[in-house]
């Protein structure tokens, strides 16, 4: 049986401005939406996901702005309103999800205040009722301590709990339609499934329709009834979840299920002495032990991926290694000799041997720098080319990460795609001739076709140059691309270790078995079957639940 | 709260440690201006015995080490010496002066901080509109002049028309309404200088702050522009506005000199100024310091609000 219409909107256009001209970014897009419906919205960053959502709520970002198509929610015609009618509507009648909670809360006031401030200025219900119903939906979104939570500031909650705090301020007005945007994107996956589970079934408690906007085909199998799938501001194609994924019809969308397609050939065991070895580091911040005796080794012509969530030492690690903070116990061998602890003592040929990739290539390069200057630096300060001997080294090493030389070698990193960014980053690195370089989280900020290609590009590389890498990464889909070895952390801790294959078919520790379990698959009933697994777990009294 | 003690305490610490300095290089500034109060007092008639008698009694003969003692040894007893050029105790000078220059500048802050703050919220909230236009640039036209310009037009066009008075004069009958009638001009001049460094820097800093997610995130919440200004965005915005503040304060105090000598107010600029003329390094000294403990107290003051105002300082995690 159908149900009734809530959102039908019809031939969206909005346009963006850049400089003094106007660019389409959503090219006439149509969408309608049921009562109690959840609808996906999938596509690569720049499909103008966040955008159409945002349009449901009649809202368009500073320099965007709603050219064209209705947009009719429930009957009221939101172009046409009023912005006082609109604003009436906005978190009363349609809410929002962002997808940082941690940077969504406002830091100044604490959690109840912000959730009571929806409910009391719309005129929904009295400060103290809307008090007594937070609870209520802490509780119901599983937070701990949920008559307490509400009186802490957001700097002083976890991010998966502001997460949660935030879908229950979303149903505060126990609106009809919510905008989820990337809920879960910035969470680790162990939190993350808390939150999923969470989110779905508030919102079939309330029947609340959504519209669930995603980057991550396996979360949104698991939370869509139907999917649609835009890129470039354009629909691809739109089918309920089941048939979308048993079936793509569009050549884009089956691209999409095929990313993962890449892996990495199998290596035989690595031998020999390690490029480096992470000897028994202890390290700390403050009084706060951060890392506590850890041990692993990274051989020429290897990947090791260091795996855990946000908090697990992972980029600690990397920090001990490059010299950046000194371990109050252990060492770090290079080609079996000590290194110094502190990277001021290190000599040039030491610190040349060791290049780091960074997660964000936006805030890793300087933006006043041209191509030449950022790749040139390194390969002049290590190598101490010059002149002639320089400039076609930085072609070189243009070519190699597949730039055309000309085209590029004067161009600002502004100039420049988020992939492309990131491919300057590795010519960095590269520049330096290093044997190790330590690439943190180099992928976890790019879209998954542009991810593909930088894997590739990484992997081609040490074949060529008999590279050793230690990837450190929380995306556990990268780490089966790529790795050879896989070391697993937590809480400063190594938690197991191994080749990955083994590691993958048959992990030994609790911690390494949740977070393998944590990834979400690209099948609908993926998540049922996991919390009921984990449910009988539960009651079998081995609880393999992390504490969110 | 213990931490807003130890951050009050680690202020305070800095701040003596900063008017020691202060002191040292305020002393070793007078030091070094030519002529000293003997051959003022003494002028062309002076002989070399005359001037050393002079100052034997005056003790300017010993060594500056030990004056600076005697000098800051004193100055913390509260005995801030005895200006040479009057006899009078300093701080019988110093004080009813202070009270007037307080007063002016309590009276110039009472009227600029409530208008600078609003127009710059105003101004915030109108981004880009005809008002945050005008008001720019009324308020960038009065800090591009002098002072003492800025003082004389005023006296042009409301005193001479008779509004206002063009000068002070503060006797024992003066009430406070009185004061407040007399002193209007000097603490809108005053005003008109302070108030576009702290109107812009409000604005500037609720703009940097309405880029934020959680300013989005209390749009879609249907909260009203008005509020989404001052209930999101002001809160995250107080720190640079409370520092601002907080200088123009320190200047309303320090920076009067010029004002105070345009409309005759008795305060502790003029006072300076004479005392300067008549080489009463002992006077201008202590009016040096007490301006620069003005500015370290309201500094330490704008910090400490700072942290209080600002929630991951003020509770742990």
């Amino acid at each position: 049986m159908e149900k009734p219409l809530l959102l039908n909107i019809r031939g969206l256009k909005i346009e963006g401005r850049s400089g003094d001209t106007w660019h389409t970014i959503v090219k006439g897009v149509d969408l309608t939406l049921h009562k109690g419906e959840i609808l996906g919205l999938i596509g690569e960053s720049g499909a103008g996901k966040s955008t159409i959502g945002l349009a449901a709520m009649g809202f368009a970002r500073d320099g965007c702005r709603i050219s064209g198509g209705t947009i009719d929610f429930d009957g009221i015609d939101l172009r046409r309103a009023t912005e006082t009618q609109r604003r009436g509507l906005r978190g009363k009648r349609i809410a929002y999800v962002a997808q940082s909670a941690a940077a969504s809360f406002n830091p100044a006031h604490k959690l109840i205040d912000q959730y009571c401030e929806g409910p009391v200025i719309h005129g929904v219900m009295l400060r103290e009722k809307a008090e007594t119903d937070a609870v209520e939906l802490f509780h119901r979104m599983r937070l701990p301590n949920p008559a307490m939570i509400g009186f802490r500031y957001p700097h002083q909650v976890s991010g998966g709990q502001l997460q949660r705090a935030m879908t229950a301020m979303a149903m505060a007005c126990r609106p009809d339609l919510i905008i989820f945007d990337e809920p879960t994107t910035a969470l680790d996956v162990t939190t993350q499934i808390e939150v999923l589970a969470a989110i779905r079934d508030i919102v079939s408690q309330f029947g609340t329709a959504a519209i669930y906007i995603t980057h991550d085909l396996a979360v949104v199998a698991q939370m869509a009834d139907r999917i649609k799938v835009l890129l470039r501001g354009n629909e691809v194609e739109e089918a309920d979840t089941r048939s979308m994924l048993a079936a793509p019809r569009a050549d884009y969308t089956r691209s999409l299920w095929a990313v993962r397609s890449f892996a990495r050939v199998k290596q035989p065991p690595s031998t020999g002495r390690p490029i480096i070895s992470v000897r028994n580091v202890t390290a700390s911040y403050g009084a706060i032990d951060v890392l506590k005796g850890v041990s692993f080794d990274i051989h020429a012509g290897r990947t090791v991926a260091v795996v855990g969530e946000s908090g697990s030492g992972k980029s600690t690690t990397a920090r001990v290694i490059t010299g950046l903070l000194q371990p109050k116990k252990g060492e770090v061998l290079f080609n079996g000799k000590p290194l110094p602890a502190s990277f001021k003592a290190r000599s040039r040929d030491q610190l040349r041997q060791c290049q780091m990739i960074y997660q964000t290539a936006d805030t890793a390069l300087n933006p006043k720098l041209r191509l030449r200057e950022l790749i040139g630096r390194p390969a002049e300060m290590y190598l101490g080319l010059k002149g002639k001997a320089l400039e076609s080294r930085i072609c070189d090493l243009l070519a190699l990460i597949e730039l055309e030389p000309a085209k590029y070698i004067n161009r600002l990193p502004s100039e420049l795609s988020g992939g492309q960014k990131q491919r300057i980053g590795i010519a960095r690195a590269l520049a330096a001739e290093p044997q190790l370089i330590i690439c943190d989280e180099v992928t976890s900020a790019l879209d998954q076709i542009v991810q593909e290609g930088i894997l590739k590009l990484l992997d081609r590389l040490q074949g060529e140059f008999n590279l050793a890498y230690m990837f450190i990464t929380h995306d556990l889909a990268t780490v089966k691309s790529i790795a050879d070895e896989v070391v697993v952390m937590q809480h400063g801790a190594v938690v197991e270790r191994g080749s990955k294959a083994e590691l993958f078919a048959n992990p030994k520790e609790e911690y390494t078995k949740l977070l393998l379990s944590s990834v979400p698959e690209m099948d609908p009933d993926w998540l049922n079957r996991l919390l009921a697994a984990r449910s009988n777990n539960d009651k079998s009294g081995r609880s393999t639940h992390s504490s969110v | 709260m213990n931490r807003i003690w130890r951050i009050i305490g680690q202020r305070l610490l800095l701040g003596v440690l900063t008017l020691f300095i202060i002191s040292v290089v305020i002393f070793g500034a007078t030091e070094l201006l030519p002529g000293d109060l003997a051959s003022q007092l003494l002028g062309q008639s002076a002989t070399k015995e005359t001037l050393d008698a002079l100052r034997e009694q005056l003790g300017l003969n010993l060594p500056a080490p030990i004056r600076y003692w005697n000098w800051l040894t004193g100055f913390l007893q509260g005995d801030f010496g005895t200006s040479m050029a009057t006899k009078k105790p300093i701080s019988e000078l110093v004080g009813a002066r202070l009270v007037n220059t307080l007063f002016l500048s309590l009276y110039a802050a009472a009227l600029a901080v409530p208008i600078s703050l609003t127009l710059g919220v105003l101004a915030a909230l109108w981004r880009n509109s005809i008002f945050d236009r005008a008001s720019n640039a009324v308020a960038l036209t009065a800090i591009s002049f002098p002072e003492f310009f800025v003082a004389y037009i005023l006296i042009l066009w409301l005193s001479q028309s008779g509004f206002f008075p063009s000068m002070v004069r503060i006797t024992e009958a003066t009430t406070t309404l009185n004061l407040l009638y007399m002193a209007f001009l000097p603490a809108l001049a005053l005003t008109l200088v302070v108030t576009a460094h702290m109107m812009r820097m409000t604005r500037a800093a609720i703009i940097n702050v309405l880029a934020s997610p959680y300013i989005e995130m209390s749009l879609l919440k249907g909260m009203s522009p008005m509020r989404v200004v001052l209930r999101h965005a002001v809160p995250n915005a107080l720190a640079p506005i409370i520092n601002v503040v907080a200088v123009n304060l320190a200047y309303l105090i320090t920076g009067v000199v010029v004002v105070e000598v345009v409309f005759v107010y008795p305060g502790l600029g003029q006072l300076m100024i004479d005392a300067v003329t008549n080489r009463d390094i002992a006077v201008v000294q202590t009016i040096a310091l007490l301006f620069a403990s003005a500015y370290v107290l309201l500094n330490l003051i704008a910090d400490v609000l700072s942290t209080i105002t600002n929630p991951r300082l003020m509770h742990g995690r």
